[in-house]
């Protein structure tokens, strides 16, 4: 026969959370992760010295957060100076274009709707919040411009490439090949991958059509964003720690801390 | 082979409930559906639980099982820890009817809301074509075996029951999808899934991917898709001047 | 009078499968007031289970295929048992069936021009199963659910039909309890058409769901109606055995066709000591010959293992009995130790999912296990080909529940087209005969309540039986003694044995209240399990020879005589009276499909 404890008698005395396993593992994480890179990066844009590699220490590297250089108040492979009247840290001004697409991007949505603002921090686990509305009113229905954000994105990837293989250039006419243009190239294929796997990006691609027969190219690159968008989430998070790691290298290397050593 | 488990399993009806506990045997191999229809042969005969195929492919015997949304066929025993209870609760989105089954017309009342496909006339010599290409996206969607794991789990509607008004959850709108997508439908429920059946209370947590037993993408590749030709329908002045041109040309 | 909920129709169909739908979809269609009442939840029937495909000659494969060839594969398969028209009459409608449901949004796999694909399949001559993947039953059933919704149709879910209610002779009505509430229901109606299923749930080890208790053929046989050819069970050689919680579920036969051979506990590949002399000729003798065929079909003679399935289950069930069984009562299936695990994970990647997923088992490791699974009855409801009208008038049947269509032995992918063809025409004729009635049928109230006494008395007993060993106990004799391989003396057995049964059945007990309760509701279908499996054992010990789905250890060889007449079941007071009513004859023209020799 049953052992037949009743534990809870009437109605709404069913735990809200019967998960056993380790669900907070994973939005704690995120958050620390996030909250991290935030931290990091707002500090990085407002401290605008040594995120140039220069002629001085023989590499032409600069920081990914400063790229492209479009102030007097930086130096690069992609220097135009186009505001020159510019006060502020030139981290600042490229600052806005990952944050949009970083921030609307349906990926780090899902993220930090779970890890930051709880609704829910997990699957079946309950909503912090009393009421909801979703993406349905302001300022969330902003949401929806992510595809503006991707648009705005397209141009960084390549910019970052651009600059990297400036940086192979070690004085002049010079070329060589340092631990530092890898990190470079890595990073730029890394956010370009990220931007391949782009929901919005695929929908505007191809998606939208209901037959694929009709557009025969358009199938060809929604099938390719498709297999990036498949891991959309380990190019959002490898691309988002490499650009701060790329950072770091390029600080370390620009103020003499380390020694970029040249592969060849 | 077969061990002693206790199984923590919801019991009650409308008027509330509670877990009971069953000292029961699992045998070599088995499911938790298993384990639940012998409390119901030698322990409590009238123990409620809706099952059909148990091979997963009717998605009948949908619950929780140690708070996870599972289905109990798909669900082996030997993938708990040896030792711990297991609870076994109802889908808390529905509400009770008996033990383990819930309510779930909540459902098949969304299904009537969207429009039927509507086709295009068929080719001249009366067949309809279409590339193996053009019909997959919608394929995938029509795998769903509508165990309802995804409305459960989708806390729009878990947590805020006010939202059952207005959102048709995980499920429906990936149905919306799939018409959308399919090469001969000449309906448009555009409008609808956005001022009625409720994307935009979709926040993209993919915990209906996370639950479902066929492993349809459904986040990725049906609800965001969906939020995308909104999009494309209210808020992108480049599509609509597109179509605005095409319409004139 | 009873104070119960009532409703008023003039179509009432029973169950929601293939054939439930379809009729229900063409009954509305013809004007007439319809509902569904089903078991389940909507979109749960058992035809979600279907893999392979919808049977029709469409031709857009082999342009060769047309609905003669196909009707003869039918007859050919069914060992010229079948009702002929209902044979011809699949044949010829099943290709517009299968557009009708693209028509709703089915979207099946599709040929390089842009058609539906057809696959091949055992028994067919052409590649001819309209297929979505392997979920095919899924998307049909799918698709007619939500046509169904979309007209309107009223839908009454978990709620079980227990009795039909005549007036004289002809239909009136059907009480029906919610398994939710446990409270009664009564459909005034003029016509019910059953499409209920199948009766896989009277043995121990099916490949059919919990649904499965022959409902239907015991609701015809109570009222009067015929049953014919109970006796023609199918067994699928190759059902899953081990772990205990999938046993049943089906391993499909390409698993052989790719390499796999059967073995026994003693490491032997056992079928070549099966052979049968009417198959020598073609059937390799040596395991190097029959190695070789798989790559070369030319030179060299098929393995012993792809013999017809009623072979290979004999010869599955031999084994067992010898003792050279499985721990677990099964044979082994060896694949993983001819084909790479690449190429078994490539060639055949839903079985390497459910046995994966379900059971954790890997079939590229390691043989596993498998034996024979009660899979569809062939027999069923004695119907009209044209209406699919029953012997009662304003009882239909259409699906598994009605027999005839597949004689004495179904081919794969004959089932789904068998439920669209047959339902559609169900529904029309129902809906025509209901129009045609004048006034409503009469409802008997007293007869309402004593019905609703009957059911309700397994609560007012104490200390009787538990429904759920019962069940067991039927289930097992009729898996022992009533399977694949049956003789008059074991046959005798499971009749006395069925008998002493439905003795206890009367007096079981059920703990608990009416909601929603599965022990009141097994005690209920128990009725029907007892029903069926009696006419099952009673026609397979007339039946004294072996054919199709019958195999009388006794009676090893076909018998022209029993070719020519259907077991005909029908109930003569408390008792069942079974007689041999010649079949329907062949029209000539049908006749000389079959003097040409098969290519």
């Amino acid at each position: 026969m049953a052992v037949g404890t009743l534990e809870a008698e009437r109605r709404g005395t069913r735990p809200a959370n019967l998960r056993v396993d380790w669900w907070w593992l994973q939005p704690a994480i995120t958050f620390v992760v996030l909250l991290g890179f935030v931290v990091y990066s707002t500090w990085t844009v407002f401290t605008p010295h040594d995120f140039y590699a220069g002629p001085s220490v023989g590499r032409h590297y600069l920081s990914p957060y400063y790229s492209p250089c479009i102030t007097n108040r930086c130096k690069g492979g992609t220097t135009w100076n186009l505001v020159s009247w510019w006060p502020f840290s030139a981290g600042i001004l490229m600052m806005p274009f990952p944050i949009l697409f970083r921030a609307t991007c349906y990926y780090y949505r899902k993220a930090y709707y779970r890890s930051f603002w709880l609704s829910p921090p997990a699957c079946a686990v309950p909503d912090a919040h009393g009421s909801y509305t979703g993406e349905s009113r302001f300022p969330l229905i902003l949401q929806n411009l992510h595809r503006f954000a991707f648009y705005l994105i397209i141009p960084f990837p390549i910019i970052l490439l651009w600059e990297a293989i400036k940086g192979l250039e070690f004085g002049s006419g010079h070329w060589g090949l340092g631990l530092g243009s890898i990190i470079l190239f890595v990073n730029a294929f890394l956010l370009g991958f990220y931007t391949l796997g782009c929901h919005a990006g695929r929908h505007i691609c191809g998606g939208h059509l209901n037959a694929f027969s009709k557009g025969p190219v358009r199938y060809w690159v929604w099938k390719q964003m498709t297999r990036f968008n498949l891991h959309h989430m380990g190019w959002a998070w490898t691309s988002l720690v490499f650009v701060a790691w790329t950072d770091i290298y390029i600080r370390l290397v620009a103020s003499g801390v380390i020694h970029d050593p040249r592969l060849f | 082979m077969s061990d002693q488990v206790t199984m923590k399993v919801w019991r009650g009806d409308t008027d509330g409930g509670g877990f009971h506990e069953f000292a029961v045997e699992a045998r070599e191999g088995e499911v938790v559906l298993d384990v639940i229809h012998r409390i119901q042969a030698t322990q409590a005969n009238d123990l409620a639980v809706r099952w059909n195929c148990k091979a997963g492919k009717c998605g009948s015997c949908s619950a929780e099982i140690n708070g996870l949304p599972r289905l109990m066929c798909m669900t082996r025993m030997s993938t708990f820890e040896p030792g711990q209870p297991i609870t076994v609760a109802p889908m808390k989105t529905f509400p009770v009817m008996k033990d383990l089954v819930t309510d779930v017309s909540f459902n098949f009342e969304m299904a009537k809301r969207i429009p039927a496909f509507s086709p295009r006339p068929p080719d001249a010599d009366g067949k309809r074509r279409m590339a193996q290409r053009d019909v997959e996206r919608s394929q995938e969607f029509r795998k769903c075996i509508e165990c309802f794991l995804c409305q459960n789990v989708c806390h729009v509607i878990r947590d805020h029951e006010e939202n059952k008004q207005h959102f048709a959850g995980p499920r429906f709108l990936m149905r919306i999808t799939e018409l959308e997508m399919h090469p001969l439908d000449t309906g448009d429920r555009i409008p609808l899934a956005r001022e009625e059946l409720g994307i935009p209370y979709c926040n993209i947590t993919k915990c209906c991917t996370e639950v479902c037993p066929e492993h349809i993408h459904i986040t990725d590749n049906a609800l965001i898709p969906l939020k995308e030709r909104v999009v494309d329908h209210y808020f992108d002045p480049i599509v609509w001047l597109g179509r605005k041109i095409r319409r004139k040309g | 009078m009873a104070d119960i909920e009532r409703h008023g129709y003039d179509v009432v169909v029973v169950g929601a499968g293939g054939a439930g739908l379809r009729a229900a979809i063409e009954a509305h269609a013809s004007g007439a007031r319809t509902a569904i009442v089903c078991k389940s939840l909507l979109g749960k029937a058992h035809t979600v289970m279907a893999e392979g495909g919808i049977a029709a000659a469409m031709g857009n494969v082999w342009s060769e295929d047309n609905w003669k060839v196909h009707f003869r594969d039918t007859m050919r398969g069914g060992k010229m048992l079948n009702n002929w028209r209902m044979a011809q009459l699949h044949a010829q409608e099943a290709p517009a069936r299968v557009l009708e449901l693209e028509e709703w949004g089915a979207l099946f796999d599709r040929t390089k021009e842009g058609l539906i694909s057809q696959r091949d399949f055992g028994g067919h001559r052409y590649a001819r199963l309209a297929h979505v993947g392997d979920r095919t039953g899924l998307e049909m059933i799918r698709t007619l659910q939500q046509r169904a919704v979309s007209l309107g149709i009223d839908v009454f879910m978990e709620c079980q039909v227990h009795r039909l209610i005549r007036d004289e002779d002809r239909v009136a009505g059907a009480l029906a309890y919610w398994r939710e509430s446990g409270r009664f229901v009564l459909f005034r109606t003029k016509a019910v058409i059953l499409a209920t299923g199948g009766i896989g749930k009277a043995f121990q080890v099916t490949s059919n769901s919990w649904e499965y208790t022959g409902d239907g053929h015991s609701l015809a046989l109570w009222s009067g109606a015929d049953l014919i050819d109970m006796e023609f069970v199918q067994f699928h050689p190759t059902g899953m055995v081990w772990p205990p919680s999938v046993r049943g579920i089906l391993v499909t036969e390409s698993v052989r066709g790719d390499g796999g051979v059967l073995r026994n506990s003693e490491g032997r590949r056992f079928m070549f000591d099966y052979i049968p002399e009417v198959f020598a000729s073609e059937t390799a003798d040596t395991e190097a010959e029959a190695d070789r065929w798989y790559d070369d079909h030319i030179n060299n003679r098929r393995p012993p293992e792809l013999l017809p399935r009623d072979e290979v289950a004999r010869a599955i069930n031999s084994e067992v009995k010898a003792g050279r069984g499985t721990e677990h009562g099964g044979v082994f299936l060896d694949i993983a130790s001819r084909r790479s695990a690449d190429y078994i994970r490539r060639r055949l990647p839903s079985m390497y999912h459910q046995f994966k997923e379900l059971a954790d088992v890997d079939i590229t490791a390691a043989p596993f296990e498998i034996g024979p699974t009660c899979h569809y009855v062939m027999g069923g409801v004695k119907v009209d080909a044209d209406t699919a009208a029953s012997t009662i008038p304003g009882l239909y049947a259409a699906g598994e529940v009605a027999g005839g269509m597949h004689g004495s032995n179904r081919l794969g992918g004959n089932s789904l087209g068998d439920l669209l063809v047959f339902g559609r025409r169900a529904g029309m004729a129902a809906a025509e005969y209901a129009a045609g009635l004048g006034a409503e049928p009469n409802v008997e109230e007293a007869e309402v309540d004593q019905l609703i006494r009957r059911a309700l008395e397994p609560f007012e007993r104490s200390g009787g039986e538990n429904p759920y060993s019962l069940q067991y106990e039927l289930q097992d004799t009729m898996h022992n003694l009533v399977g694949i391989i049956r003789t008059r003396s074991e046959l005798e057995q499971a009749i006395e044995a069925v008998g002493k049964l439905r003795e206890r059945a009367r007096n079981v007990t059920v703990e608990g209240h009416r909601q929603f309760n599965p022990g009141w509701h097994l005690a209920l279908d128990l009725e029907s399990l007892l029903t069926v499996s009696e006419a099952v054992a009673r026609c397979a010990l007339l039946r004294e020879e072996s054919r199709g789905g019958h195999t009388r250890d006794d009676f090893p060889k076909t018998d022209p005589e029993w070719a020519k007449v259907n077991n005909t079941v029908r109930k003569k007071g408390d008792e069942v009276n079974i007689e041999q009513v010649p079949l329907p004859e062949m029209p000539d023209e049908l006749k000389t499909l079959f003097e040409e020799p098969a290519k």
